[in-house]
């Protein structure tokens, strides 16, 4: 028969291994667990591909090619002077892709298993923007000090506008972080609640057992499919836009504008 | 109409915001594919501002499903 439908059940936060500090609860979650998994998938495949070989061989290509795509990413944006920034760029990126990539593995085939992805919670991804955002904050004061604050004013931006400019600067530099955690956290949340959706509508129109039900699982088969390869670019864009983004906000702290 | 169903309606309502924001998305590429077909050597260094435009376009279609999303688990 129909089950009901409960496409939030997947972002549950589990305790793996209980733990308890005090009044502190730090139990090793599904979540960790995954950070986890994808730190080691990173380390692993950085690790392959660092043998520094004169002739590079296909996996070292691999590592070259993704280490070369954030290093250009970074001197475009920013500049020559963006080059010590390159690293937290690059951990930025590869840690939200792996995450984001890992949360699509088909592990439900496993009875007792799902996959679980980190960046689909806005307390990571929160966490991951406010850390950008206190960087572009050191940053720009270590360099500039209190001229700074110039960024709220414009080149060129005539005396009798900035007092309606300067209001709608500082609140678009204050947004930046809510924005930078919100769109990577509703991206993949989104995703996972379409194809549990959807994936839910296979199972029971399969299992309905009359013809309309058959033709909707069917249909709703197919449209997971490219549903399926969709979430594989959203994953994949998100993770460069967070890194995008970094770098533009870097740049405007750098160079001031 | 009870809580329930104004909240169902409303969840309805707010999710209008992501196709204005999909109007928006499209929009974006399609200018950006319009004048880089003119001027493709020009293209590849607006790959930035592309993706800068895309992301701000699609941020507030995000917020409308945050909305949808409050109203139906939040409140």
């Amino acid at each position: 028969m129909a089950g009901k439908i409960d496409p939030m059940h997947q972002f549950t936060v589990e305790p793996l291994v209980p733990l308890h500090i005090g009044r502190y609860d730090i139990s090793l979650t599904n979540s960790a667990a995954w950070m986890i998994a994808a730190l080691v998938v990173i380390a692993l495949f950085m690790w392959g591909g660092m043998k520094r070989q004169v002739v590079p061989g296909r996996w070292q290509m691999a590592v070259e090619g993704l280490t070369g795509f954030i290093d250009d990413l970074v001197q475009v944006n920013i500049g020559p002077e963006g080059k010590k920034f390159t690293p937290y760029i690059f951990s930025l990126f590869t840690f939200i892709l792996v995450a984001n990539l890992l949360g699509l593995l088909p592990l439900a085939i496993v009875p007792g298993w799902h996959p679980f992805t980190p960046t689909s919670h806005f307390s990571i991804t929160g966490l991951l923007a406010i850390m950008s955002f206190s960087l572009v904050l050191i940053v720009g004061f270590w360099r500039h000090g209190f001229h700074f604050f110039s960024l709220f004013v414009p080149h060129g931006t005539p005396v009798y506008m900035l007092p309606l400019i300067i209001p709608i600067e500082i609140v678009s530099f204050l947004v930046r972080p809510f924005s930078l955690a919100l769109r990577l956290f509703v991206a993949m949340m989104s995703g996972h609640i379409l194809m549990d959706v959807f994936g839910s509508f296979i199972a029971n129109g399969f299992g309905a057992g009359s013809p309309v039900g058959f033709g909707v699982g069917v249909i709703s088969f197919i449209f997971i499919v490219g549903v399926g390869a969709l979430e594989l670019l959203v994953c994949a864009l998100q993770a460069y836009v967070f890194a995008l983004l970094t770098s533009l906000y870097l740049n405007d702290a750098i160079n001031l504008h | 109409m009870d809580l329930q169903s104004a909240k169902m309606i409303g969840a309805g309502l707010a999710a209008i915001g992501t196709g204005a924001a999909a109007i928006g998305v499209g929009f974006v590429f399609g200018q950006f594919l319009n004048s880089a077909l003119r001027n493709p050597a020009a293209a590849d260094g607006q790959q930035g501002r592309l993706f800068l435009g895309f992301a701000l376009a699609e941020l507030l279609g995000l917020m409308a499903f945050t909305v949808a999303l409050l109203i139906l688990f939040v409140f």
